[in-house]
């Protein structure tokens, strides 16, 4: 607040040069004005990030049935959940499903990205699709990839039924409905990860590849030895971006499986945040789902902290 | 998903937000626009939303409400058919909307499995009394009229359909099997369960791609309903709302006979209600199929209309039973209560319940209705001209209700869940049942 701390005598000075009118509007938009300005994003942070949290936490306490009553709980929700098979079920398909989609995602996002960013004919155009399936409907993704891993009349089973394997059923089988949601979550994120990890490419300094190409570096060492330890801070903001994504995977496994929270019939590929809502909204069991909700949280805090930690040393002094 | 990417660590942080932001907006695509306000002119017509649930042609009301909104400028009906999935997603929908206040249509349908949570919430319903609509009680059988009446004696719910039960079956594929395809001769081929499942074998021995029955849980209702006739009209609740899976013989009757047919690989290993299953309706996945009157409607919608005459309708193995109905309710949010209370009069009127049966086959509950020589006449054109008037209406004054819990619908989706893993192969025949008890244990709780 370095205006509070004007000399008193400058104010002084001030005050006599200036209407006592403009002064105040003077001081107002000098002080409001800034806050003001932030205030939208705080403003929403509060309604939409804040209150649902205080909500959530609050609720975790208690047992609140969504019909009807509600009763103190104390941390009985969370030692409940924490016996809870359904919830580690839930906890291992997310972490599961996270790993098989992000992995792959990242290096082919990398890869990628490292393509555009070349000089090519109609470089627009071309890194402008890769974005297409972001802006597609959830919704018509999630349909035309049911469509694909039906176990009966699916291109997928078709096409591996070309080679002699049996039909699959994606929504029995635990491993290849990981790998059928996974297969999803990539196609509709890798290009948005690829423009990010473009825009951040084309921040390095060319004069940073001239050297090392007089120098004698192969392109292949340019990106491992250049492009990579460069990449470093859009790599966090990405890999931290996909585990929150990855972690509250919803919408994806929810309608592969017709909208219903289970996913599957024994929890095949039910992730935590159907839990959640699996609790919350059919068995209505709003103060446990809360405490589920809490420990997601904590989890994508974890999940966060290790990936962090990894990927800072990407590149790193090698 | 979507919405937390793009909000980072806020969505993350209130994740329980975020689902049900992205439930909202994708979950009730279409339903958010509100009816007419109540300040509007005398000219302007009150828009009455209907919303009801359920595949193919659920309620079966396009026809009855074509003709209401030709007749009243006044009133225009909407309908809403929100998702084939009650249990899954239409009740839990209805029910955040009927505790927020707001959301829920005019008039509701509430399938048979809802309405013991319905009765004990009687703050969520606009009492029909109010409108004249204790005069419909002699319309109905006194058990539906009765499960409209809320604890405190509110009326809140009319009767649509009920149950009723047969089999559907492919004619074309019975003949491609060597099979008798006559309705009647059908009908003989199964006087029993254990003659179904032997003649499921023998049509599979014949015709290869083709399963016998859809899944396992459209059989283990029909059977459950028909058992819970023989064991005092309960099911998975005692009238006391005390869990009793273990210990009614009727879930363990029904259940066994799930394990046979999928121990004997005689489904096509379906879940009901899902778009798979109805794919597979389509293109002949699978022969036969356990068919409450209502799933008439469901089929010939699932199945279009390319496959008309296709299907006939046979007599259900071991007797009868009452599987589903539903009820028409007036929320007590809606802001034109007295013109919803009208339109869910109107569709449960003799003559309009007469046309849905008719049309597309749900039974009609009111007893005026299965009266009318052309309910009793009626025959299906889509399955094969079937005198589903026959079939249906002359049981329906024998029919018996099941009393449904307060948490039916929760124990009804965990006990699926088992039969259906027991289907496609993710739970153990051997452990199913244990699973089937402390999973409906667990959903009860």
């Amino acid at each position: 607040m370095s205006l509070d701390t004007l000399p008193r005598a400058s104010r002084n000075t001030h005050r006599r040069e200036r209407p006592p009118g403009r002064r105040w509007r003077s001081r107002l938009d000098v002080k409001a004005m800034p806050y003001a300005l932030v205030s939208p994003y705080f403003l929403l942070f509060a309604a939409f990030g804040l209150f649902p949290l205080a909500f959530t936490l609050y609720y975790s306490l208690y047992d609140y049935d969504l019909t009807g009553t509600t009763e103190w709980a104390g941390l009985g929700n969370y030692t409940a959940l924490l016996g809870d098979d359904d919830f580690w079920r839930a906890t291992v398909n997310t972490v599961a499903m996270f790993l098989i989609a992000t992995v792959p995602q990242m290096f082919l996002a990398l890869f990628l990205a490292n393509a555009l960013n070349k000089h090519m004919r109609f470089r627009l155009p071309i890194r402008m699709s890769v974005l297409l399936p972001l802006v597609t409907s959830v919704v018509a993704v999630a349909v035309v990839f049911t469509q694909l891993f039906a176990r009966d009349w699916g291109l997928v089973n078709y096409l591996l039924g070309l080679f002699g394997v049996d039909n699959t059923n994606w929504r029995a089988e635990r491993v290849p409905s990981w790998i059928a949601i996974a297969t999803m979550v990539d196609w509709r994120w890798t290009g948005y990860n690829a423009i990010i990890f473009l825009a951040g490419m084309q921040t390095i300094p060319r004069d940073l590849y001239e050297a090392a190409s007089i120098d004698g570096a192969s392109r292949r060492r340019q990106f491992w030895q250049i492009t990579l330890p460069m990449l470093r801070p859009t790599m966090i903001f990405v890999v931290l971006n996909s585990t929150i994504g990855g972690l509250t995977l919803f919408s994806e496994p929810m309608t592969f499986y017709n909208g219903n929270p289970d996913g599957g019939s024994q929890g095949q590929f039910q992730t935590v945040a159907m839990f959640v809502y699996k609790e919350a909204f059919r068995e209505f069991d709003y103060g446990y789902a809360s405490a589920a909700a809490w420990l997601l949280f904590l989890l994508i805090l974890i999940g966060a902290a290790i990936n962090f930690l990894f990927v800072r040393r990407i590149g790193g002094t090698r | 998903m979507m919405i937390s990417k793009r909000r980072g660590g806020i969505a993350a942080a209130s994740a329980l937000a975020a689902v049900a932001l992205t439930v909202a907006s994708c979950g009730s695509g279409g339903t958010s626009e509100s009816s007419a306000p109540a300040s509007s002119a005398a000219a302007q017509p009150v828009t009455i939303r209907v919303q009801t649930f359920g595949g193919g042609e659920n309620f079966g009301y396009k026809n009855a409400i074509a003709k209401w909104n030709a007749e009243h400028k006044d009133i225009q009906i909407k309908h809403e058919n929100l998702t084939d999935q009650f249990e899954q997603q239409y009740w839990p929908q209805m029910i955040q909307w009927l505790t927020s206040g707001s959301g829920a249509g005019d008039v509701v349908g509430i399938d048979e499995g809802g309405m013991g949570l319905a009765k004990a919430r009687s703050e969520w319903w606009a009492d029909l009394k109010e409108y004249g609509l204790e005069s419909r009680k002699a319309d109905f059988p006194a058990w539906k009229w009765e499960n409209g009446v809320a604890a405190d004696g509110k009326l809140f719910g009319l009767g649509t359909d009920i149950g009723g039960m047969s089999i559907c079956y492919r004619k074309d594929l019975f003949e491609k099997a060597g099979l008798p395809s006559n309705r009647d001769e059908v009908s003989a081929l199964w006087p029993t369960w254990d003659e179904f499942m032997n003649v499921g074998k023998k049509f599979q021995g014949k015709v290869k791609d083709t399963k016998w029955a859809d899944g396992t849980n459209t059989l283990y209702q029909v059977v459950l309903y028909q058992e819970a006739a023989k064991n005092g009209n309960v099911s998975y609740f005692d009238t006391s709302n005390n869990l009793i899976v273990d210990k009614n013989p009727a879930v363990k009757t029904a259940f066994d006979f799930a394990q046979k047919m999928t121990q004997q690989g005689l489904t096509a290993k379906l879940r009901n209600f899902t778009d798979e299953w109805a794919t597979g309706t389509q293109k002949g996945s699978f022969a036969t199929l356990g068919c409450p009157s209502w799933m008439l409607g469901v089929v010939s919608g699932n199945a279009g209309d390319d496959a008309k005459g296709q299907w006939d309708v046979a007599s259900v193995p071991g007797g009868g039973g009452n599987w589903g109905g539903s009820w028409l309710a007036v929320p007590k949010q809606t802001k034109h209560p007295k013109e919803a209370a009208m339109v869910a009069d109107y569709l449960t009127q003799a003559q309009t319940q007469a046309t849905v049966f008719t049309d597309f086959g749900n039974m009609p509950s009111n007893t005026k209705a299965q009266q009318d020589p052309a309910v009793q006449g009626a025959k299906n054109e889509f399955f094969n001209d079937a005198p589903i008037g026959e079939i249906f209406a002359k049981s329906a004054a024998s029919l018996q209700p099941v009393f449904l819990g307060v948490k039916h619908a929760q124990v009804k989706n965990a006990i699926e869940s088992v039969i259906q893993g027991m289907d496609d192969g993710s739970v153990a025949h051997d452990k199913a049942w244990q699973q089937l008890v402390d999973d409906a244990v667990k959903a009860a709780g």
